[in-house]
């Protein structure tokens, strides 16, 4: 046995080398890496090379997707200051970050109030049918949530006469037609959608207080609302920051659903994200290398945005993503 | 603290201070349980209304209005929604990918988990941060199109298989889970001489049930809910998901497409127990229905999964 391990090493004189060695003995690993690198390689970094055509003048009709990749006409980026000194750069900017802040604004509360109050209750069936009602929505798909969305918002549906009977309006809104209203319907269907799910991080986390510390608050006197500010909501702190932390290095990240779900050509200068106008330009007006640097635009905004934050997190001891 | 406060309110025997807590604790009360209350309301009741609509007869001048019940009781908006050769062959393909995609993705995901869970891997890091890069940068829309596209997967089934078959975070998932496991079953494995993949296949998978579990749940709820690749990527109706239908029934192309000219006539009269709306209504609750059968599974391994997400992610 011995003897032919040595010969094969005489013939391939590389194999004695330790690391080459130690990586013959993990064979099997590298080979279960096979189908995730092919699918990584397919699906993600051949995309990420096909964003060449941001600087070309890609026109398909010069055969393959490569072939014509390559031999399409170099421009530099032309494409991006095409989009930065339209109009439309404005716009899209504007309605992808007011809608993000305003569902970050409205989102990012909301699971939080939700947990402390859950952790106030003590009839337990209680507990657990709110929290199983609240986690529908995240399950569901945005198609179905937009159209229970455009249900509810119908002009005669029940948002409208709830506005009616307390007089908040004398007519039915016709929601979906005003574009105004569109960034506040995106935070607030966004949030309905989440708000239950992401409370599960903090009950977690309110979870994992140690009942000492609210037995001693006790004792000090403290009532309930005492107890909450002194005692919870500090142990929570830093489940709160990091998810801050997190959500502000995904304001670009929209989503697309929802906005190309809900949104039409009503409301279209308030519903148009950066998303949808190259999903517009692209897969529908054929503006293949325009909307190819467009995409290419947030995409790079929205890394640098979540490496950024990821680094803060770091330094200021939370955990981190990588 | 709480059994103490009513106590003291039975017995009526409340000191000043404990009379001031009761009262604080009265009106706490109220707010919390009314908050929970309007956040049930407010989860719960737009899928109530759905289904309420789902069953009414659309011919009921207040359709689309509140109501807590059904004021007039028809099933003929399943009826027409079961009957239609679309919607049930997208149940079908919806199903398919579902049955197909989901144990493909298992096993995907499952293999790069084990190898990458083995940090002594030559190479670890440069592999690692491989994968873990492409969940914070990508190609976008259109390049990605090009590629499916130029693999010759436009307009064909398995455009819903081999994209999404793999996901970084779930893989995050499973290798957490597995780098938790003792050592000692692995090399009582070894020394037995079974070699990595007999000891991935035989000791590794069968104790990560539970993580495997959330897995094939994210896996199946995502193939349920997809819509995207399927009103992107196929033109082809046999090919169409069923929510990639119901959001040409949203877009109103087809639904009328639906009935025949006489009952759209009828319809627009306010005559037939079908509308194009209900028909909605219908299609979005059957598209909601398997989510809500599933729910036992979700909340005993989903919420479970998703913390280990959360905490070590």
């Amino acid at each position: 046995m011995e003897v032919e391990v040595d010969r094969s090493n005489e013939k391939m004189p590389f194999l004695k080398n330790p690391t080459i060695k130690k990586m013959v003995r993990q064979r099997y690993f590298y080979l279960l890496l096979i189908p995730g690198v092919v699918w990584a390689a397919l699906f993600s970094y051949a995309p990420m090379v096909g964003l060449y055509m941001a600087f070309v003048d890609y026109q398909p009709t010069l055969g393959d997707f490569w072939g014509s990749l390559f031999k399409a006409d170099f421009v530099g980026f032309q494409w991006f200051d095409y989009f930065f000194s339209g109009q439309d750069f404005v716009r899209v900017m504007r309605n992808t970050l007011v809608s993000s802040v305003l569902t970050l604004s409205i989102g990012f509360i909301l699971p939080i109030f939700i947990a402390i109050a859950l952790n106030e209750v003590r009839i337990n069936w209680f507990k657990r049918t709110v929290q199983t009602a609240s986690y529908l929505p995240f399950f569901i798909s945005w198609v179905v949530a937009a159209s229970i969305v455009i249900t509810l918002l119908s002009a005669e549906g029940p948002v409208n006469q709830l506005l009616m009977k307390i007089g908040f309006v004398e007519q039915g809104v016709l929601f979906m037609q005003e574009g105004k209203l569109f960034w506040i319907i995106i935070a607030l269907s966004n949030s309905w959608k989440e708000m239950g799910y992401t409370s599960i991080m903090y009950v977690a986390a309110i979870a994992a207080i140690p009942t000492e510390l609210f037995e001693a608050a006790k004792v000090d006197g403290a009532g309930r609302l005492k107890q909450i500010w002194h005692v919870l909501l500090p142990m929570v702190r830093p489940t709160i920051i990091i998810l801050l932390i997190l959500n502000i290095g995904e304001l670009m990240n929209t989503g697309f659903d929802q906005y190309f779900l809900l949104g039409n050509s009503l409301n279209r200068s308030y519903s148009d994200v950066i998303d949808t106008y190259a999903f517009r330009y692209g897969i529908q007006n054929g503006m293949f290398s325009y909307a190819a640097a467009v995409s290419m635009f947030k995409a790079v905004v929205a890394f640098i945005l979540v490496i950024t934050v990821n680094n803060i997190s770091k330094k200021m001891g939370q955990a981190h993503l990588f | 603290m709480n059994n103490e406060v009513a106590r003291y309110n039975k017995t009526g025997a409340a000191s000043k201070w404990s009379q001031r807590y009761t009262m604080g604790t009265v009106t706490g009360n109220t707010i919390v349980y009314g908050f929970l209350l309007v956040l049930f309301i407010v989860t719960f009741f737009p899928f109530w209304h759905i289904l309420v609509l789902s069953l009414n007869d659309a011919s009921d001048p207040t359709y689309g209005q509140f109501m807590l019940w059904p004021s007039d009781f028809s099933l003929a908006s399943y009826r027409t929604v079961l009957k239609d050769a679309e919607i049930l062959n997208s149940i079908i393909v919806t199903v398919g990918r579902t049955v197909i995609g989901v144990p493909l993705t298992l096993a995907c995901v499952s293999m790069l988990a084990y190898s990458l869970s083995k940090r002594e891997l030559v190479g670890w890091r440069g592999i690692n941060l491989f994968f873990v890069f492409t969940m914070y940068f990508g190609g976008g829309l259109i390049p990605t199109y090009m590629v499916v596209k130029s693999l010759n997967l436009i307009d064909s089934f398995w455009v819903f298989i081999f994209p999404g078959i793999m996901s970084v975070f779930w893989m995050i998932l499973v290798r957490t889970y597995m780098e938790g496991l003792p050592k000692e079953m692995e090399e009582a494995a070894q020394i037995e001489g079974a070699n990595d993949i007999l000891i991935f296949l035989k000791v590794i998978i069968p104790v990560c049930t539970p993580v495997l579990a959330t897995i094939t749940l994210f896996s199946a709820i995502n193939h349920w809910n997809s819509w995207y690749d399927s009103y992107i990527y196929t033109y082809n109706p046999d090919l169409k998901t069923l929510s990639a239908v119901l959001v040409k029934i949203l877009n109103q192309f087809e639904t009328n497409d639906m009935l025949s000219e006489a009952e759209q006539l009828a319809n627009q009269q306010r005559k037939m127990p079908v509308s194009s709306e209900s028909i909605r209504m219908a299609v979005t609750m059957v598209a909601t229905l398997p989510i809500v059968l599933m729910y036992p599974l979700l909340q005993k391994y989903f919420l479970k999964g998703m913390l280990i997400g959360a905490v070590k992610g």
